[in-house]
């Protein structure tokens, strides 16, 4: 009992398959409550497919994903979707709804989750995208915003119900550097603020050393993952030279700056 | 004559080539020379390799690049061929003998060919395995579409006892989109089948002095048939292609996996308003196909052939009985039904490639026509049966 108290999320022995191909085998890990755990590894690695099998879109072909011990895929749909409600996830292309206006967007899952009058409901979507500094820009439209306010839309909606659990697809993909070391901030200060566990994706090296508790590495050779621990102590233990190779990328000297 | 390769200087040049020759018991020595440039025609590792004759008690192979004037890729890759070769006859290729960029590029090229291991099944196969695939691809893509058909009509039935999740907005946002804006492409179309109808008619029934019947004609056609048949057709590549388009979009951006994550049924949330949408809308533009069309068949009988306007609608009115116009309404909600599924079917399904959403685009507008007339014959045969 303890054990699922601090640990919200445990994953094991996943296999995920497309189409009866495997491109994930064997995954197991556990994320501790508050943490910030990040999934790297190279393109086509799996780490879309993987956070799909945690988030109720892909059912793995093998092993189970436990939140707080409940067991996702083999509960019933109510207790899937009372699950569901409880995460946030940012995707990777942001994934705004494109018909509706930002504060359309963050409204929604409030009209539809919530009791919440509309008066009260357009004030929290006003205080939720004020959070992410999109305060302004409330009745734009997706395609009028830049990439990088559409991903911090995408977030202030992924908050909207100020979610247990978040999964961040690549939050810095397609982002300058500028916009993705701001994400990267908002992701620090979510945790501190809000206590949310969060699952980051990515293989921006900057980020993975700025904001990482605990990672896996996932190989795309392999289609497994090959490590297990803090990006740190993973650089300056790891014997595997591909992930030693993977975190020293771009660097003449091993150690991370900062 | 051959025409002369010429290089930089104008000098002649050697296109390149591979002499084989044995050196010692084991060892076969391969000599590159002349020009390895993409530009020619050049020698494959395996003619090479099959021309050299006996091979046997080769174990080793060795490399004299001296006299290689110079080199592009293709040196590279038919080296690289000539390796796999080798491999395959169990002889062992030492290429400390070639210029060192292209061993660095054979290095390369193998790192990361052992990488791939994309897993795709063989293209090709015997005609009778591809036709096999073929249709397990097409009863598996059958059944895809019995499921939805499914889920669409439980959505429907939470719909009808007030239990789905259904946004008015989306609603008033697909009428208007679908509604008034087609009214022109409709008025076009259903006048000119209305002309039509009506010159095929007069021509034949003049010949019997009986030209006031064409009005019997173009109605009951126009009301039965034509009137939601090409308002279906229109709706289709209108309507039904943007619903491919729309939601193929947003399968390909991640917002219908957003709405999913969510625990909300893309089904009731966005299937659902098109459908009812488009059975709302369809009968109107129904209607008001079959109205243009009878003006259209009008203009025709009273311009051409000698028909007064009273004389032709009341002809019309006497001819057109409810029975006509309901059988004629019945189908545009089925067409609707099949509108709205087949563009929301294929645009579920729509990959994540680029050029996904162009191809749903397509493979809805196909099956949804062919599904139409299907329907239509199927209606045929029904009124048949029933005799009226
Ligand atoms: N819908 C799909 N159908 C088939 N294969 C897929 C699909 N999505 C991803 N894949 C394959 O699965 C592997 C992992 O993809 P993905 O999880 O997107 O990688 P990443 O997010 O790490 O870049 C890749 O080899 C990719 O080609
Ligand atoms: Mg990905």
């Amino acid at each position: 009992m303890n054990h699922e108290r601090e640990h919200p999320i445990s994953v094991h022995d996943v296999t995920v398959s497309y189409d009866g191909t495997a491109v994930l085998n064997n995954i197991g890990f556990c994320v501790k409550q508050g943490e910030i755990f990040v999934v790297m590894g190279g393109s086509g690695s799996g780490k879309s497919t993987l956070m799909k099998a945690m988030v109720g879109l892909l059912q793995p072909a093998r092993g189970r994903v436990l939140y707080d011990g409940t067991s996702f895929w083999e509960a019933d749909p109510d207790v899937r979707r009372r699950i569901l409600r409880r995460i946030g996830v940012l995707y990777q292309r942001g994934a705004l709804w494109s018909s509706m206006t930002l504060a359309e967007n963050v409204a929604l899952p409030l009209e539809e989750f919530t009791a919440l009058r509309p008066g009260e409901i357009r004030d929290l979507v006003s205080f939720k995208l004020s959070l992410v500094g999109l305060s302004g820009v409330e009745n734009s439209y997706p395609s009028e915003i830049s990439g990088g306010m559409m991903k911090r839309a995408a977030l202030a909606r992924a908050i909207a119900l100020d979610p247990e659990i978040l999964f961040f697809d690549e939050p810095s993909a397609g982002l300058d550097p500028v916009s993705a070391r701001l994400l990267d901030e908002l992701i620090l200060e979510l945790r501190e603020n809000l206590h949310t566990t969060i699952v980051v994706i990515t293989h921006d090296l900057e980020s993975i050393f700025s904001i990482a508790d605990t990672s896996i590495f996932l190989d795309s050779a392999d289609r497994t993952m090959i490590a297990w621990g803090n990006p740190r102590a993973l650089l300056e233990q790891s014997e595997d030279p591909r992930v030693r190779r993977f975190l020293t990328r771009g660097r003449l000297s091993g150690a991370p700056e900062g | 004559m051959k025409k002369q390769m010429m290089d930089t200087e104008n000098r002649p040049v050697m296109p390149g080539f591979a002499s084989l020759s044995r050196l010692g018991a084991d060892t076969l020595l391969v000599r590159l020379a002349g020009s390895w440039r993409m530009e020619r025609s050049l020698p494959g590792a395996k003619d090479v390799l099959d021309r050299a004759g006996d091979l046997s008690g080769i174990r080793r192979a060795v490399f004299d690049s001296s006299e290689i004037v110079s080199w592009d890729s293709s040196l590279a890759t038919f080296l690289a061929t000539f390796f796999q070769e080798c491999e395959r006859r169990h002889i062992r290729a030492e290429p400390e003998g070639l210029p060192p960029g292209v061993q660095r590029l054979l290095q390369l090229a193998a790192a990361f060919g052992r990488r791939m291991d994309a897993k795709r099944p063989e293209p090709g196969g015997s005609f009778f395995a591809l036709a096999g695939e073929r249709s397990i691809d097409l009863s598996r893509s059958f059944l895809d579409l019995l499921e939805f058909i499914g889920s669409a009509t439980l959505s429907l039935a939470r719909l009808v006892r007030g239990r789905a999740r259904f946004r008015l907005t989306e609603l008033v946002h697909v009428l208007q989109q679908s509604g008034p804006n087609a009214l022109p492409i409709i008025f076009l179309i259903s006048a000119l089948v209305g002309v039509i109808l009506a010159f095929v008619g007069a021509v034949q029934l003049k010949m019997f002095e009986a030209q006031i019947y064409v009005a019997n004609v173009v109605g009951i056609a126009m009301a039965r048939e034509m009137g939601p048949m090409m308002t279906a057709i229109i709706m289709m590549g209108r309507t039904g292609a943007a619903f491919a388009a729309h939601l193929g979009t947003m399968e390909t951006n991640e917002e219908i996996d957003a709405f999913r994550t969510w625990g909300i049924d893309p089904m009731e949330f966005l299937v659902l308003p098109r459908m009812v949408a488009l059975v709302m809308m369809m009968p109107l533009l129904t209607v008001y196909a079959d109205l243009i069309g009878i003006l259209g068949g009008a203009l025709v009988g009273v311009g051409m052939f000698d028909l007064s306007l009273p004389q032709y609608l009341d002809q019309t009115r006497a001819a057109l009985t409810l029975t006509q116009f309901g059988i004629g309404l019945s189908k545009s909600i089925v067409f609707a039904m099949i509108i709205a599924i087949s563009g929301c079917f294929y645009g579920m399904r729509c990959g994540r490639s680029a050029s996904a959403v162009g191809e749903a685009t397509t493979r809805s507008v196909v099956a949804g026509i062919v599904f139409i007339v299907v329907a239509d014959g199927v209606f045929a045969v029904i009124t048949n049966a029933l005799w009226i």
